[in-house]
């Protein structure tokens, strides 16, 4: 069982390109279809929570279907199996790569890279802004975050928690009495 | 003692870091690069280049490059940094492992209480900004030049980051295609 999980997981981590919500149909075909570990509806359940937990998408949810069918162990096996196949062919392209970093081609190559790949993060950007159903009302929140971070130099993390106890004070003490 | 500091950055990483693995890459940068400075500007855009192209999910992947790169740049040897790299995963998946296992032992039910949900309401948001902030300070001369230094290569980054940008956004062109198409046009313009 723990080998079989692992084995799942590890196979899950393997051919997921691009990471994140597009691993969501390959771990459905394994865990709900042909392992049946889990119900269809739980499994949607399972996305929205391992969405709203920090932490990496696929790895939230390999714990939980592991720690649902073995405990712990299974667990921290489950864990593994997902993160081992990232691990080892980022380290062999490590190994590789400090050995070419100073060959022309390779640093044109990355000198073309370099700017489509921040562009590449300004694009999530705009879709999460998107999901987020901002309005004129909530707009200042990222806006005010993305300041802080960018002219302040801000920890990112005390902006997380500084909109997580807002969005909490806001729901439970200024909303009631409005 | 860079494997307790490592140990302890990508920790909080994993514990803070919400909104799927773009959100992870603005915490990733602040801590490697802005606050650490294990890495530099440019070496952080590689390592996401790398995450991306890459299989597997892209929190995992750039806080195993980015803990070997921060050992590398540090002076440790190879066997040192593969540690250090080995480090900084364990640590990311840590919180996730404790949070996970708690929440379905314990807070399944809390998941859907207004509480908890508030909580969620001001943190989308935020994780917008999160990202625009990383954008933006990505936005450095080490990854575009400057029009003093080299105008060619600046004006060429520029096009691209534009190019990009409205490729994946508007067009729908796949993230790993257009970052190959880049990787061409550097090597044909940028050599």
């Amino acid at each position: 069982m723990y080998f079989l999980l692992f084995k799942t997981f590890f196979k899950i981590g393997l051919f997921t390109l691009g990471g994140g919500y597009a691993m969501i149909p390959l771990i459905e075909a394994e865990v709900v279809d042909k392992h049946r570990w889990i119900g269809k509806s739980d499994f949607l359940d399972l996305i929205a929570i391992a969405q709203s937990c920090p932490g990496v998408f696929a790895i939230n949810i390999s714990i939980f279907i592991g720690y649902k069918l073995r405990r712990t162990l299974g667990a921290i096996v489950s864990a593994l199996g997902t993160a081992l196949p990232s691990f080892l062919i980022i380290l062999a392209i490590a190994l590789f790569f400090h050995q070419f970093q100073d060959n022309p081609v390779v640093s044109a190559i990355f000198r073309g890279i370099r700017p489509a790949v921040v562009a590449l993060i300004a694009v999530p950007t705009f879709n999460l802004a998107r999901s987020a159903k901002l309005t004129w009302a909530t707009c200042w929140i990222p806006l005010a975050g993305a300041l802080l971070i960018w002219l302040l130099g801000v920890s990112p993390i005390y902006v997380i928690l500084a909109a997580g106890l807002c969005g909490w004070i806001y729901a439970t003490i200024i909303k009631p009495t409005e | 003692m860079i494997y307790l500091y490592l140990f302890i950055t990508f920790f909080e990483i994993g514990l803070f870091g919400f909104g799927g693995g773009y959100g992870m890459l603005s915490l990733i940068q602040h801590e490697t690069v802005e606050h650490w400075h294990w890495l530099s500007s440019s070496e952080f855009t590689d390592i996401v280049a790398v995450s991306q192209m890459t299989p597997g999910p892209i929190g995992i992947n750039s806080a195993t490059y980015a803990g070997y790169t921060a050992c590398v740049n540090a002076g440790y040897s190879v066997p040192m940094s593969v540690l250090g790299s080995a480090t900084a995963t364990f640590a990311l998946v840590l919180p996730s492992l404790i949070l996970m296992i708690l929440i379905s032992k314990l807070f399944l039910r809390y998941m859907r209480t207004p509480a908890v949900q508030s909580v969620f309401m001001g943190l989308r948001p935020a994780v917008v900004g999160l990202l625009a902030a990383a954008t933006l300070l990505l936005c450095t001369a080490d990854n575009f030049s400057t029009p003093s230094i080299n105008p060619w290569q600046f004006w060429i980054s520029v096009f691209l980051f534009v190019a990009t940008f409205f490729g994946t956004l508007v067009l729908k062109i796949n993230p790993i295609r257009m970052i190959i198409i880049a990787g061409f046009a550097g090597l044909l313009l940028l050599y």
